[in-house]
């Protein structure tokens, strides 16, 4: 038996449920020559504004128990770059592209996803609402429910692409913004992205990041993730992109069990950027030997028998 | 004065690199702190080219979670083909830590060849190296390119102390000239590897000379500074915190000129390690 690896994301169908994170793979064109980018579920690119952006100083990053921290400002090439220069690219490797846009009012989220429903070759808009690591625009919305539904039903106006707005884990009930994305219309939500953090040089008494505070990501945020993954699945019916420190098919797998749809994965493509055929191979095993025959009949499967109630009315 | 290497661009990595469960054929230790490591790990060693670096994790643990930089330090070769490579690390963290303890038949995982290379001089012109610390580790392979091609090298190696200069014989048995500092004292001039390095540079007259520089950054600045102001072309190697080494995470980023008073920040595991000395905006931080 084949296993059927397919899932849908709203109107879109990925081949399979592996997508690599934005933020962790470029433009995704600078892994075509290691990776073939057709094979993955997704390709979600590093988060666009309208305009380039240089991002942050030095020093982006930190390595912390099981996880790094990184505040690297979102520098990027801008929307008019990102279409001219990377997307012939991606089209031409048949890789399925979601644009991960960033804007610092509602009306650049708009032009985006504007510009982008024109271009051909994107599959789906992802929103970055939940970028902890700029000032301006991103987290507002991220932070505030009436502002998350607001952007989304903005954006759900000027396309047709599937809109999966990006949520942020430092609220106290994500739940509620699954919600207010899935009342907007958003087509499915991805969560999530990093937790707010820092770290510091007690020698010199210097935060360890140039921007001071970072977003924490690894398998140290994995099981509040799932967590998190979990709580919006019982709280919506839109799909869901789970993520936070996947690390291998088992990783996936128990995002899936707690009512992702799909998954992303980041850091963990920093260690092993072979890892997309790892995990696919991984999930298909696995739904070999419990004799699944489609990976979506795995979602949401998650077996708490008695212990639910108690648990998530507290 | 043109520059050497033109910032970016950032393309697609040719030849691809490679991951290699390298075993560990041997582990010689150097000082306290400095030891050696040959893996083998033929692959990476046939294709690399100096100033190239691997990406290391030793073991498969979230402790280190990430990779490390590291430059090929030498190319070991058997009959004349490569079948393994050595790094030169110093311990002063999780990762380098791990490499000092490792032992023979140990296994790690090493990425590569990635980045971009210094650029070979051929004679007429000489080849200057100039190395602070750990900052030798591009060199051993270096020189051996550069002498393969008859160029004349001279190796301007600064530490502490002099039991921190290392593979000074290795280096002499190649044809090497060696200028030493040391900031004690103890062997060669006393202080940086600048004083060498400018007294060479007031002797060199009219003699066309290619400075390679690797070592600490502030090193890096005075090293691309003094050999702009003798008019001497420069290429430095940066060690920037990297994430992935592949170009996916912008953490490795250094400013790069852009017009006379700009600058942007370049990835520096596409486009350097090794920068044109000139191209780096050193006041941008």
């Amino acid at each position: 038996m084949t296993p059927d690896l397919s899932v849908r994301i709203g109107p879109l169908t990925l081949k399979n449920p592996v997508i690599a994170a934005s933020g962790c793979f470029g433009y995704g064109v600078e892994y075509a020559g290691m990776v073939d980018l057709s094979l993955l579920g997704g390709v979600a690119v590093k988060g666009l504004f309208l305009a380039p952006r240089e991002g942050h100083p030095p020093e982006r990053i930190v390595e912390t128990p099981a996880g790094m921290l990184n505040a690297i400002g979102l520098q990027g090439i801008g929307v008019h770059r990102f279409i001219s220069e990377k997307l012939p690219e991606l089209r031409e490797r048949r890789a399925t592209v979601i644009v991960n846009i960033c804007g610092s009012t509602l009306e650049e989220y708009v032009e985006l996803a504007r510009i982008l429903s024109d271009a051909e070759g994107v599959a789906a808009l992802e929103l970055n609402i939940s970028c902890p690591n700029i000032k301006e625009g991103g987290i507002t919305f991220g932070c505030s429910l009436t502002g998350t539904y607001d952007v989304v039903s903005a954006v759900k106006k000027v396309t047709s692409l599937p809109v999966i707005p990006k949520l942020t884990p430092n609220v106290t009930d994500v739940a509620s913004f699954a919600r207010a994305a899935a009342e907007a219309g958003a087509d499915a939500v991805s969560l999530v992205n990093t937790f707010l953090a820092m770290a510091i040089d007690v020698e010199t008494r210097r935060p360890k990041l140039s921007n001071i505070v970072g977003g924490l990501s690894g398998p140290a945020i994995r099981p509040i993730a799932v967590r998190m993954v979990y709580q919006c699945r019982r709280s919506v019916k839109i799909p869901i992109v789970g993520m936070g420190g996947i690390a291998s098919a088992r990783d996936a797998l128990e995002f899936m069990i707690a009512g992702a749809d799909a998954v992303q994965v980041g850091t963990a493509s920093f260690v092993d950027p072979f890892i997309w055929t790892k995990l696919i191979d991984g999930i298909g095993d696995y739904l070999r030997r419990h004799d699944v025959a489609r990976v979506r009949d795995l979602t949401g499967t998650i077996d708490t028998a008695a212990r639910e109630k108690e648990w998530i009315s507290s | 004065m043109g520059s050497v290497l033109k910032p970016g661009p950032e393309g697609i990595l040719t030849p691809m690199p490679v991951d290699v469960e390298a075993r560990v054929i041997r582990n010689t230790r150097l000082s306290s702190d400095y030891n050696v490591l040959a893996l083998a790990a033929p692959d990476i060693a046939a294709a690399a080219a100096p100033g190239q670096f691997v990406m290391v994790k030793p073991g498969r643990g979230c402790t280190p979670l990430l990779r490390r930089p590291f430059s090929v330090f030498e190319v070991l070769r058997t009959n004349g083909r490569a079948d393994g490579l050595t790094l030169l690390s110093k311990r002063v963290g999780v990762t380098t830590e791990m490499l000092f303890e490792a032992v023979e038949g140990d296994v790690v995982s090493c990425l590569g060849p990635l980045g971009r290379p210094y650029t070979a001089v051929d004679p007429p012109v000489e080849a200057w190296m100039v190395a602070g610390g750990v900052g030798l580790a591009p060199f051993a392979a270096l020189a051996e390119l550069l002498r393969a091609r008859g160029t004349s090298v001279t190796l301007f190696y600064g530490a502490r102390t002099s039991g921190e200069l290392f593979y000074l014989d290795w280096f002499r048995d190649r044809g090497v000239r060696l200028a030493l500092a040391t900031e004690d004292g103890s062997l060669g001039d006393r202080g940086r590897v600048t004083l060498p390095l400018e007294r060479a540079l007031q002797r060199a007259a009219a003699r066309e000379v290619m400075v390679y520089a690797c070592g600490p950054e502030p090193m890096l600045e005075a090293v691309a500074r003094m050999a702009a102001s003798y008019r001497r072309r420069s290429e430095v190697s940066v060690e920037r915190v990297m994430g992935c080494g592949l170009g996916g995470c912008y953490s490795c980023v250094v400013p790069v000129r852009d017009g006379p008073n700009g600058h942007h920040y370049v990835r520096s595991c596409l486009g350097g390690p090794v920068f044109a000395g000139d191209d780096i905006a050193w006041d941008a931080h």
